[in-house]
């Protein structure tokens, strides 16, 4: 009981602060947006290469993008943190009697209502671009952007516990997110990579992410890959939340 | 103040691990402190003598190496929660987020101590009163000026009307004005039952604003009282004097003298620790004109804490606090 009203206060705090000053929530949706304009058009041709996967140009490729905007929002979350850290906010709640796992929490599920909200804007402004709507398939891929931000907001929230600075973070998130993001297939499907990429790519838990989004998003729910992704970013999310709650109680900062 | 003490250590002890060859650092090497309710206790020593890391093994941020604290009834290692219920805790980071409004940094405090929304909003709203913060209370912490926003960061670690409060280095960095203002508010706090608990650097602090003092120098707590007691300890006055570059002689020449019961040197200035100062001086002055060692000064002052900290440690607290 407790730690989900410790959970729901962090949350709504958390959310009202983000909401407050939204620069970054904003800087998180231009560039996908800017992918949607500029790099979306020339896949046009592409799309009918052999190797290319079925489904319209868009369905492919939105859902990459969709995992994108997730990575790249959930993994910088810490950079707020380390914000908070120095006004010396976490210490104070820390000698509060509340839940640390609602300190992770209520800031990671905030870090999921914003994605969800990037996710949506993205995915209007792809409609005219071609994009056709399988909402059923749509409604659960925003389920597993959610878990994307699950698992890797509690991540960079441990980064940031640890390195304490923006500074220290910054190369690491980098160094950890943009080969995790080459790796998943986002910008051109994994199916056009030689074996040995392909093999890399299969352990890479956001490869099987937009692996599955794509199945989603072309009404293919007979894909295993659907099946594969959910159990995958679900595992990890329990572990990354574990591990982030126990960073929240140990925190010497 | 004959009831248990509110905190009670004994051989509290934390080491670090060090960077590169050092090994360990040991922060707090075995300190044993009594804190009876109701009182301001200073916790009085140089920057890096283990002030900090000691609060935060009290506050529950840390936990000891060795040695056990009981802080408000129960051990903060076995029962952190039970502790945490009953202390507030102001860092010397603040704690208030420059985002949101005082108001709202209350009231979230409160609720996260049990309180409904209502009953926060009152209670955020009684201490923005008490604090003269009323009328910033819906602006951003950021707009605050530094006294402002200190003065909000105590009133959230009081939120819950804890029965201590500690606040490490609270009047750090304020000017003279701010920091008047904030030993106000930590009697006011005192009026209402509370115990304080805080760490300074500051003499003139520790001395005006503390019914007690531990003074801590390389994690070892090297003397303990009130600042009066401290002060008694030094017996009698103290004389300096500018020794023209003959301390050797000087300091010689007086430990010769009955009435000195003490002589030292450092930087240049002999010092005479003398039972009656204002009949010791035209002796001193005498016994020095008749060996030709004429002094450059003669400075005649009662014992401050920094001499009970020069005596003990052999170094003094201004130079090692600069």
């Amino acid at each position: 009981m407790r730690t989900i009203r410790d959970t729901w206060l962090i949350f709504d705090r958390s959310l009202w602060l983000t909401l407050r000053n939204p620069v970054w929530v904003i800087m998180g949706v231009m560039q996908p947006i800017l992918y949607l304009l500029l790099f979306g058009p020339l896949l046009k041709n592409i799309a009918s290469m052999p190797g290319f996967p079925p489904g319209g140009a868009f369905n492919v490729f939105v859902p990459g993008i969709l995992v994108m905007t997730a990575l790249f929002g959930s993994a910088f979350v810490g950079f707020g943190l380390c914000d908070e850290m120095r006004e010396g906010v976490v210490e104070r709640m820390r000698v509060t009697p509340m839940s640390r796992v609602a300190m992770l929490l209520g800031r990671s599920l905030r870090d999921v209502v914003i994605l969800e909200a990037q996710a949506v804007i993205l995915v209007v402004l792809s409609v005219p671009f071609g994009l056709e709507l399988k909402i059923e398939g749509i409604v659960v891929a925003f389920g597993l952007l959610a878990l994307i931000g699950l698992m890797m907001s509690p991540v960079s929230y441990v980064l940031a516990l640890v390195l304490q600075s923006e500074d220290a973070l910054a190369p690491v998130v980098n160094a950890v997110a943009l080969p995790l993001l080459l790796l998943s297939g986002v910008m051109l499907p994994m199916s056009l990579a030689p074996d040995w990429l392909q093999k890399i790519a299969d352990v890479n838990p956001l490869y099987h992410a937009v692996a599955a989004i794509r199945a989603l998003f072309n009404a293919n729910y007979g894909d295993t890959e659907i099946l594969i992704g959910t159990a995958v970013l679900a595992v990890l999310a329990v572990i990354t939340i574990w591990m982030g709650a126990r960073a929240f109680s140990r925190a010497a900062a | 103040m004959n009831g248990q003490p509110i905190i009670e250590t004994v051989g509290l002890r934390r080491t670090f691990k060090g960077r590169g060859k050092a090994g360990e650092v040991e922060a707090v090497a075995g300190v044993d402190l009594q804190v009876q309710a109701g009182r301001i206790f200073g916790f009085l020593g140089p920057n890096g003598a283990g002030k900090t890391t000691t609060l935060r093994i009290l506050a529950t941020l840390l936990p000891p190496t060795a040695g056990t604290a009981r802080v408000v009834g129960f051990d903060v290692a076995k029962n952190p929660d039970r502790v945490r219920e009953r202390i507030g805790y102001v860092a010397q980071s603040g704690g208030s987020y420059r985002s949101s409004t005082g108001r709202d940094e209350l009231i979230i405090q409160g609720r996260l101590f049990g309180m409904s929304k209502a009953v926060a909003a009152v209670r955020a709203q009684e201490i923005l009163e008490a604090l003269d913060l009323a009328e910033a209370g819906d602006r951003t912490c950021g707009t605050y000026s530094g006294g402002m926003r200190r003065r909000l960061n105590i009133g959230i670690g009081m939120v819950h009307r804890p029965a201590l409060l500690f606040l490490d280095e609270p009047t750090t960095g304020l000017d003279p004005q701010a920091r008047a203002r904030m030993w106000e508010e930590i009697r006011r706090l005192r009026e209402t039952g509370t115990t304080v608990f805080l760490t300074t650097h500051y003499l003139e602090e520790a001395d005006a604003l503390c019914d007690d003092l531990a003074i801590i120098d390389h994690g070892r707590i090297v003397a303990e009282g009130s600042p009066d007691e401290l002060k008694r300890e030094i017996a009698g006055d103290i004389v300096t004097i500018g020794a023209n570059g003959h301390s050797d002689k000087i300091v010689e020449l007086m430990r010769a003298q009955s009435f000195v019961r003490e002589a030292s040197m450092e930087d240049g200035l002999v010092r005479l620790y003398v039972d009656r100062g204002e009949e010791a001086v035209p002796q001193v002055l005498r016994l020095l004109d008749g060996s030709g060692l004429a002094p450059s000064t003669m400075n005649l002052h009662r014992p401050s804490l920094d001499d009970v900290f020069l005596k003990k440690t052999g170094r003094s607290l201004r130079e090692s606090a600069a």
